[in-house]
Order: C-alpha cells, then sequence, then structure tokens
C-alpha cells in the first residue's frame, strides 16, 4: 500500500493558561491530546465534534499555522518536523485552506483577479498572460465567468464568495485543502451547489480533503472517513459508512441521533444527552465523555479506554470488545 | 376547533431605501392555534424573521414600514393598537427568543436581575414571592443550582444555559404565543436536542401557540405541526408537516428538500437548486422563483401565481397547482 499523504501521529496541542499580570502559568488547557490520523491522496476526511473539542487546533497544526506541543506530521513521506524554512514554505504550498465565511476570508479592496492570483505571483513569478490564462482557468475551474475576474467581492453573494474562496485554494494545485466549515455561512439552497463542485473538484484534480463541519449529514454525505473528536480525543475513527449508519461509540451515537432527519417516519431512537460539556481546562478524568454517557461503568470513571479496532474501525469506549459470553 | 391564537392576514411590510422599496413581507397570512406550532422556513432574505418582527411592531424605523394587513391576537389587531398598549403585550401576550442569548440579555446585569424584571413589571410580584418565582422559573427550564444561577452574570454561563434563561424569561408570564426565531443556531447538537425537547415542554405545559422561525429542515420534521415555507417574502406553500415532507408541491419546496444531504442515503451528487438568492430590490414579474425553477412556463415569468388549495389545509403558490 502507498504510504498516505498526510499522516498525523499523536499530534498533541496544549495551551497554558496565565494569570494575573505577572503571567504566572494557572493551567493547561489540553485543546488536542494524542490524535491520530491519516489521509490518503484524493479522499476526504470528515472532523466532526462539538465546539472545543479540538477540530480547529488540528487543522491549525495541519497546515502549520500552529505548532504541535507533541507528536509529529508527515505530508507526502517527509516529516513537518525536520523541515527547513525553504521545505516548510514546499509544504504550505501543498495544502490551503477554504473557511466558513468568504466574507470575512477575501479582501474587500482587491479585484477577484488578484485575488486569485495572488498565491500564483508569491510563489511562482508567473508572467503577465500566464498568470492572466491561469486565473481564467480556475474561475472556470469554479464556475465563474472570465468578467468575474474584473469585479470585487462585494458585487459577488455568498455562494459565489465561497467559488472565489475554492478557487484561489486552488491555484497552486495543493494535495490538501483544509475544508474549515465551507457551507455553514451560505443559504441552504447554495449548499448543495458548493458540495457538488468541491466533490467534482477532489474528482478531477485528485485532490484530498481534511473536511470539518458540524453538519453530520453533509459530512457523511462527503467524507470516505470519519473521525469523531469529544474534547480533545478522538473516540471514533472509521469509513464514513460505518460511523454515520452504525456508530459504535456512546456519544458517536447520541450525536447522530441529534442529527435530525427529515422523514418523520424514519425517526429513530432518540438520545438525549444530560448536562454540558465539561471544559477543557479540567477535563474528566478517566473516558472524557463519562460525565454525559447514558452507558457510563465504574472502570470509566478511572480508566482512560484507548482507541482500539471494533468492528472494521477504531473505538475509544470500555464496552469493546464486548465481553465473551 | 378552537380559534386561533394569533390570525395574520395579508401582512405587508416594506422596507424603503435608496435603491427602491423592498417588499419585505408581502402579503403573508397564518394561523397558529393553542398548543400548535407552526413553522417558518426559508433562506436568508425570504421574509421570515421580518414576518415575526412585524407581530411584535419590532420592525426596523424609520426604514421599514408595515403597510399592510391585519395581526390578530386571540382577536385584537396588534396593528392598531397604541406604542404604550404593545408594551404590554410585548412579553406578556407575546414572547420572543432570539438566536443569540447575549442579543437578549444584558451583559452588565445579573441573570437574577433580568429575570426578575418582568415578574415586577407584569405581575407586580415583589419579596419573597418574587425570589422564589424567579428560582421557580430556572429551575422549570432546567437549571440545576438555579438559586446560585441567578447571582451569575450571562458571561459565566455556556451559550446553552444563557439561552434556557432566555427561555425562562420568555415564558414567565405565560405568554398566549412564542415566537422562536433559529433559537438553536447557535447552540452545539447535542445541547440543540436538550433545548429542543425543553420547547417542546414548555409548550406543552403551558399550551403554547409556537412559531418557529428555522432554516434547518430536520428541525421542522421534529418540532412543527404545520409548515410555511417562504420566498422573497411571500408563503409559496403551506400545509400539514406530513404533506410538506411526504408530498411537497411547489417546486422550491420540492427543490429545497432533495437538496439536503441525507444521512444513509448514497447519492452521488445533490440536487442542488441552480442560481442565486433572489435579489428583493429587483424581483422579476410574475412568480419569483420562475428564474430558478425548473418547471417554469411562460406564464410564470408574466403572472404571478395566486394561492391555490389543495385540500386538508395545504396551499401551493404555483401555476402547476391551478385546479384544472
Amino acid at each position: 500500500m502507498s504510504p498516505a499523504l498526510l499522516e498525523a501521529e499523536a499530534l498533541t496541542k496544549h495551551f497554558p493558561v496565565r494569570r494575573g499580570i505577572l503571567g504566572r502559568p494557572a493551567g493547561l488547557v489540553r485543546a488536542v491530546d494524542s490524535v491520530s490520523f491519516t489521509i490518503d491522496a484524493g479522499k476526504t476526511l470528515g472532523l466532526v465534534g462539538e465546539s472545543g473539542c479540538g477540530k480547529t487546533t488540528t487543522s491549525r497544526m495541519i497546515l502549520n499555522v500552529e505548532a504541535p506541543t507533541s507528536g509529529a506530521i508527515r505530508f507526502d513521506g517527509a516529516p513537518l518536523s525536520g523541515l527547513d524554512r525553504d521545505g516548510r514554505r514546499r509544504y504550505r504550498r501543498g495544502m490551503q485552506a477554504v473557511f466558513q465565511d468568504p466574507y470575512a476570508s477575501l479582501d474587500p479592496r482587491m479585484r477577484v483577479g488578484s485575488i486569485v492570483g495572488e498565491p500564483l505571483i508569491i510563489n511562482e513569478r508567473p508572467s503577465a498572460s500566464a498568470l492572466r490564462r491561469r486565473v481564467l482557468e480556475l474561475l472556470d475551474l469554479v464556475g465563474l465567468p472570465e468578467r468575474a475576474a474584473e469585479l470585487f467581492p462585494h458585487e459577488f453573494s455568498g455562494g459565489q464568495r465561497q467559488r472565489i474562496a475554492i478557487a484561489r485554494a486552488l491555484a497552486l494545485s495543493p494535495k490538501l485543502v483544509v475544508l474549515d466549515e465551507p457551507v455553514s455561512a451560505l443559504d441552504v439552497s447554495i449548499r448543495a451547489q458548493i458540495l457538488n463542485l468541491l466533490r467534482d473538484l477532489q474528482r478531477r484534480l485528485g485532490v484530498a480533503y481534511l473536511f470539518i463541519a458540524h453538519d453530520l449529514a453533509a459530512v457523511a454525505h462527503m467524507s470516505h472517513t470519519i473521525a469523531v473528536m469529544y474534547l480533545g480525543k478522538i473516540v471514533e475513527l472509521g469509513a464514513a459508512a460505518d460511523v454515520a449508519l452504525h456508530p459504535k461509540h456512546p456519544y458517536t451515537q447520541a450525536l447522530f441521533s441529534a442529527a435530525l432527519p427529515l422523514e418523520r417516519q424514519q425517526r429513530r431512537e432518540e438520545i438525549i444527552l444530560s448536562g454540558e460539556i465539561p471544559s477543557p481546562l479540567d477535563p474528566p478524568p478517566g473516558c472524557r465523555f463519562h460525565t454525559r454517557c447514558p452507558q457510563v461503568m465504574e472502570r470509566c470513571r478511572r480508566d482512560e479506554p484507548p482507541l482500539a479496532p471494533e468492528s472494521g474501525r477504531l473505538v475509544a469506549c470500555h464496552l469493546y470488545p464486548a465481553p465473551a459470553r | 376547533m378552537s380559534p386561533p391564537v394569533i390570525d395574520v392576514r395579508e401582512l405587508k411590510t416594506h422596507i424603503v431605501t435608496r435603491w427602491g422599496t423592498i417588499k419585505a413581507v408581502d402579503g403573508v397570512s397564518f394561523t397558529v392555534a393553542e398548543g400548535e406550532t407552526l413553522g417558518l422556513v426559508g433562506e436568508s432574505g425570504s421574509g421570515k424573521s421580518m414576518t415575526c418582527l412585524s407581530i411584535l411592531r419590532l420592525v426596523p424605523r424609520p426604514a421599514a414600514r408595515i403597510v399592510g394587513g391585519q395581526v390578530l391576537l386571540d382577536g385584537d389587531d396588534l396593528l392598531t393598537q397604541s406604542e404604550r398598549q404593545m408594551q404590554r403585550i410585548r412579553g406578556k401576550r407575546v414572547a420572543m427568543i432570539l438566536q443569540d442569548p447575549m442579543s437578549s440579555l444584558n451583559p452588565v446585569f445579573s441573570i437574577g436581575m433580568q429575570v426578575r424584571e418582568p415578574l415586577v413589571s407584569y405581575h407586580g410580584l415583589s419579596g419573597k414571592a418574587l425570589a422564589r418565582r424567579a428560582v421557580e422559573l430556572l429551575a422549570a427550564v432546567g437549571i440545576s443550582s438555579p438559586a446560585a444561577r441567578l447571582r451569575a452574570y450571562p458571561h459565566q454561563l455556556s451559550g446553552g444555559m444563557r439561552q434556557r434563561v432566555v427561555g425562562a424569561m420568555a415564558i414567565s408570564a405565560p405568554p398566549r404565543l412564542l415566537i422562536a426565531d433559529e433559537p438553536t443556531t447557535s447552540l452545539d447538537l447535542t445541547i440543540q436536542a436538550q433545548y429542543l425537547r425543553l420547547l417542546k415542554d414548555l409548550q406543552e405545559r403551558h399550551r403554547l401557540a409556537m412559531i418557529f422561525v428555522t432554516h434547518n429542515l430536520g428541525i421542522v420534521a421534529k418540532m412543527c405541526d404545520r409548515v410555511a415555507v417562504m420566498y422573497a417574502g411571500r408563503i409559496v406553500e403551506a400545509g400539514p408537516v406530513e404533506m410538506i415532507f411526504g408530498a411537497p408541491r411547489h417546486p422550491y419546496t420540492r427543490a429545497l428538500l432533495e437538496s439536503v444531504p441525507r444521512l444513509g442515503a448514497q447519492t452521488e451528487w445533490l440536487t442542488a437548486i441552480e442560481g442565486q438568492p433572489p435579489d428583493l430590490a429587483a424581483l422579476p414579474p410574475g412568480c419569483a422563483f420562475a428564474p430558478r425553477c425548473a418547471h417554469a412556463m411562460e406564464r410564470c415569468r408574466a403572472e404571478e401565481p395566486s394561492e391555490f388549495s389543495l385540500g386538508a389545509g395545504h396551499t401551493s403558490r404555483c401555476w402547476l397547482d391551478r385546479p384544472a
């Protein structure tokens, strides 16, 4: 088997919390705690979880915006930690990002042509005619007309702006694009357009995605693999259909039961969790989910369950393996 | 059947801008009975929030103005009340929960002060009775150790907790009509599930008529008895929730339902709605959805369809549904 495009191994990020004017350390936020996953070339990993679970911090470490406290990232076979300045620059060229709000991520004073062409100018210094050709190619790729290049972002609707952001992300032919809530800010009727576009681009360009979203049905639709995070840990990781339709971890089960089906008849058993998400400043001992888990056992309060194989995926829960009878 | 709590008739709210008049709400009619939930769905700019603000007469003045129609709350037309009378109605007979709890809560006052305020002004409570009722209300929305929480400030609570406080204030009267405008959009999924159950409980306990505004069709399927789908300031389809989800008629409703990814559906491509949401300042003549509609006919571009009844309270504003 060929090595994965991206490998994250025991990725950890702790943020120190400081108090008072002397900035005395007052604790650690364990935003991401020993998270491992891989993304294959041309495939999509969906990352789901509620706010504060560490999805965005994970993506920021992948994008090399945030340095991991510990752990390793390998991209295209090369470890990120050993790279020099030039190497890091090449690394960053290989991956790009599209963010939630296309109103914030596009400079209102630049024409669309310059926005899309900027990564090319910085990295490749193409001739004016080559640049123009490439920009028009990119606009065409995301379904925008040629004349869009002369216009400003405010002249576009939200969905079209997100197309511009996608064109910019693709300018340097990246191998991986981080999609952080790419459709949440868009109108419902526009979301399907953008999801279809992303899927079409993956097929045509072979680009891999790290897809972060809270719309679980959208994640299940877009992803090949899904990782579910809770308080900085991956609790379940496996093929999208397995995780979405037959979740094993009690948290995944609750999460997907909260994703409401459209058909009334199809209403599944609903699991409503009690309590709130604990603070990552002081995560519960043992299994981090035990304070809200409907199936909590004595052992969960004490021992942290490892992420172990179960029914063709990885699950971190003491319920598995089910005791032999 | 009991008379409706709220009966909105041909409501029209226009916004005057430099570029012309925008018909944000253009002849909207619906009723909601006691204990019933009406889901108001549509994209941003479709007029659903403006409809709710018009009921409470809270449209942003002077730009926006209610130019026609009636809003009958238990028979009283809210559009003809004086501002003084409206102040007695808001919060007492009609309450509203907004998307962002921090736009309803004042950051510099304690939760207790804010929860007590309507109790003092509407019910004239004071002293021990007031303190007891405030604790009761927080307990009713599932807040643990309510007495301690009353001393907290909004920033000390989580988003879900804050929205519960807003819920507690909304039911303090209790009102006849509760308007919930995207109340769970800012909440996490598992917290959203808790809050939706709470709203259902509160509604059943107080027999509230509820208008639930959302763009999340899954929530509509779960929470609502009837649905009204809005597009460009008009209700294009309305009916019992089973009809809207099981046998939608209007092309916009159908396209909307098809465009949403579903868990378990192994479809490769989503059915996207082409084009962009309408520009309300430059609506086409005829049906506003015609430019994006797969079934648009000559007539749709010339003449606006009227509302056709399909029986059992199901209506559609589409020429395709004109009785033969």
